[in-house]
């Protein structure tokens, strides 16, 4: 076990090296160079003098790997650099905007993986019939359908026609309430987890067939044991690849919500990022890249690890 | 499976069965079988149909889609405009339709170098094995757990949204799922006995993997292509909502809908933002049906 982990464990810390050194490359083919975006639109002609003082002063002056040295020290001890839009350090701003996120994401990924599983559930024992066919259909359509038209018909419906939920941020002006938290979450995080259950709920649906179809769940009805008692046994052992299906439906979900952010003006990771590239931020962009890379591997880790404790089966590498 | 006794054939249909494999090719039965499914007999004449809209409505329409007409901003659908027109007076359904050609070309050439780069690699691992294998598929498996939205927001945030770039990297995140796919097939063809015959024969590796694995694979991969289709389209219509991938005025189904991040557009203009998701959903939609009735057709003993 603890040598399977070590290997994982350096695995994802190449990748995630692989990915600064991508970031890194990508923030030196920045349009104008990586400073371009300091200078100020009405001082582009004189800006020579402040181009060379920045450059000395971000040792952009330095060779390639030794700027890429440096920058990959300061990552590594959370340093992520200074905001240019609000001569702030990038790491306090995604922390700041991160809890948001990760509240939209959490909801959207416990409640949509509850009623996946109960739909994939109810699904199966019912395979081949209409209702059968009519969930298919609708988590088929759904899978058709972009995050963010689903959230503008969300709004249509919900806010602008019934007018019963806000349209966007987390808050009212002046309630700080719970309870106006709590409304404010219904929408965006009920299209995200729609939006993710509808992936997962064919896979719960197919691995509880393909489950019930082998011969211990055939033996135990055999010997007696009801349908639900075999149901059971056989989701018990259906749960690994499902568990890993859900897991790495995380990156997805993340960039579900990011995009979902914009539609309802969320004040999280996505909205801050998408602030920062039309004001060309580039510290930040680059720093929900590495955060977002971050949230990916550890994700595929967790993943790995969690089939293997739910599946004993599963051998570990 | 719940009700396993019940499964075996009926004697009549085993004898329908194999008269017809008697005088058919599997190609013309897995046809055949296809054009049985409804649901996917139904989207393909809805896909034709959406692609020769596409094509040929900007030809018969009286308006361009870039033409403005600020008298009429925002007017509500009309005769003259069947789906209104935008805040500059520019008619939607001609700009839906100069809309769904972008959308359409950015969807099928993403998934057709996905499909590419993937069958190549998943064949070239398939094939030669050992530790081009493991390391192939370790790399297969990063780029697959990397959604290309992310990558996206990233790389046209700093570089500047452009569509090569959008198709560029939708494809250079997506080709893993037809690798995988290509390669599991040569797994199993290469032990056949014409692979075997070949390389005991002496033909050339680049031969074989062309030749002889190549086929085998397409028709599997074919099936994957048809996700793939549905996933970039709808991944070019998120980006383009956000406004970092196909970018105005160049009309595309995603930036249609960059209008409605207004609720007042939501709220009281619906022919605005409408029209352009439906166009989105039907589409996927139909190239999900397609693909399912494919694969089922060329795996019919596959349940579902």
């Amino acid at each position: 076990m603890l040598r399977y982990l070590a290997g994982r464990v350096a695995t994802m810390v190449l990748v995630l090296l692989a990915i600064s050194l991508g970031l890194f490359a990508l923030s030196h083919s920045a349009p104008g160079g990586p400073l371009a975006s300091l200078i100020p639109i009405d001082q582009v002609g004189d800006s020579q003098a402040l181009i060379e003082a920045k450059t000395k002063e971000f040792g952009l002056d330095k060779p390639l790997p030794v700027q890429y040295w440096l920058w990959l020290s300061h990552l590594l001890v959370g340093d992520l650099g200074t905001s240019f839009q609000y001569s702030r350090p990038v790491a306090h701003l995604i922390m700041e905007r991160m809890v948001p996120t990760l509240e939209l994401m959490g909801l959207g990924l416990l409640i949509g993986n509850l009623v996946a599983v109960a739909l994939g559930l109810y699904q199966a024992s019912k395979k081949g019939k209409p209702i059968d066919y009519a969930l298919g259909a609708v988590s088929l359509v759904l899978l058709s359908t972009p995050a963010f038209f689903l959230g503008m018909l969300a709004i249509f419906l919900f806010s602008a026609v019934l007018g019963w939920l806000p349209s966007s941020q987390m808050t009212t002006a002046g309630d700080g309430s719970t309870l106006d938290l709590i409304r404010h979450l219904i929408l965006p995080v009920g299209v995200l987890a729609t939006v993710h259950s509808a992936g997962i709920t064919r896979y719960v649906r197919a691995g509880l067939l393909e489950e019930v179809s082998r011969d211990y769940v055939r033996t135990a009805i055999a010997k007696g044991a009801t349908m639900r008692q075999a149901r059971w046994k056989a989701f018990r052992n259906a749960l690994g690849p499902i568990v890993t299906v859900m897991m790495m439906g995380v990156p997805a979900l993340l960039s579900g919500a990011v995009v979902l952010e914009a539609v309802f003006s969320w004040p999280g990771l996505g909205s801050l990022t998408l602030d920062a590239i039309s004001f060309r931020d580039y510290p930040v962009i680059l720093g929900f890249g590495m955060m977002v890379s971050v949230v990916v591997v550890l994700s595929n880790l967790v993943s790995d690890l969690l089939l293997t404790v739910l599946d004993p089966r599963v051998a570990l590498r | 499976m719940t009700d396993i006794l019940s499964a075996s054939p009926t004697p009549d249909a085993v004898v329908a069965d194999d008269q017809s494999a008697m005088t058919h090719s599997p190609t013309s039965l897995a046809m055949r079988r296809f054009w049985g499914n409804l649901g996917a007999r139904f989207s393909v004449f809805l896909l034709a149909i959406v692609i020769l809209v596409c094509l040929i409505g900007p030809f018969l329409l009286p308006y361009g889609p870039d033409e403005q007409n600020l008298l009429k901003s925002r007017a509500a659908p009309s005769a003259a405009h069947w789906f209104g027109t935008d805040l500059l007076g520019r008619d939607m359904f001609a700009r839906l339709l100069a809309g769904g050609r972008v959308s359409l070309a950015v969807g099928f050439a993403t998934a057709f170098s996905a499909l590419v780069v993937g069958t190549a690699i998943g064949i070239a691992a398939g094939r030669l094995g050992g530790v081009v294998d493991t390391v192939l598929m370790r790399i297969t498996d990063i780029f697959m757990a990397i959604p290309s939205i992310l990558v996206v927001i990233v790389a046209g945030g700093i570089l500047g949204p452009s569509i090569p770039l959008l198709v560029g990297l939708i494809a250079s995140f997506s080709w893993p799922t037809s690798a995988r796919i290509a390669r599991s097939v040569v797994l199993s063809v290469r032990e056949l006995d014409y692979v075997r015959a070949a390389e005991a024969a002496g033909t050339r590796p680049a031969t074989i993997m062309l030749r002889h694995l190549l086929p085998s694979v397409i028709p599997q991969v074919t099936v994957a292509c048809a996700l793939l289709v549905a996933s970039a389209i709808l991944q070019e219509a998120a980006l383009s909502y956000l406004g970092l991938g196909v970018v105005p005025p160049q009309a595309s189904w995603g930036n249609l809908l960059q209008t409605a991040q207004s609720y007042t557009v939501i709220s009281s203009m619906p022919w605005l933002w409408v029209t352009p998701g439906a166009a989105i959903v039907l589409t996927s939609l139909s190239v999900i049906f397609i693909g399912d009735g494919l694969r089922d057709a060329l795996d019919p003993k596959a349940t579902r």
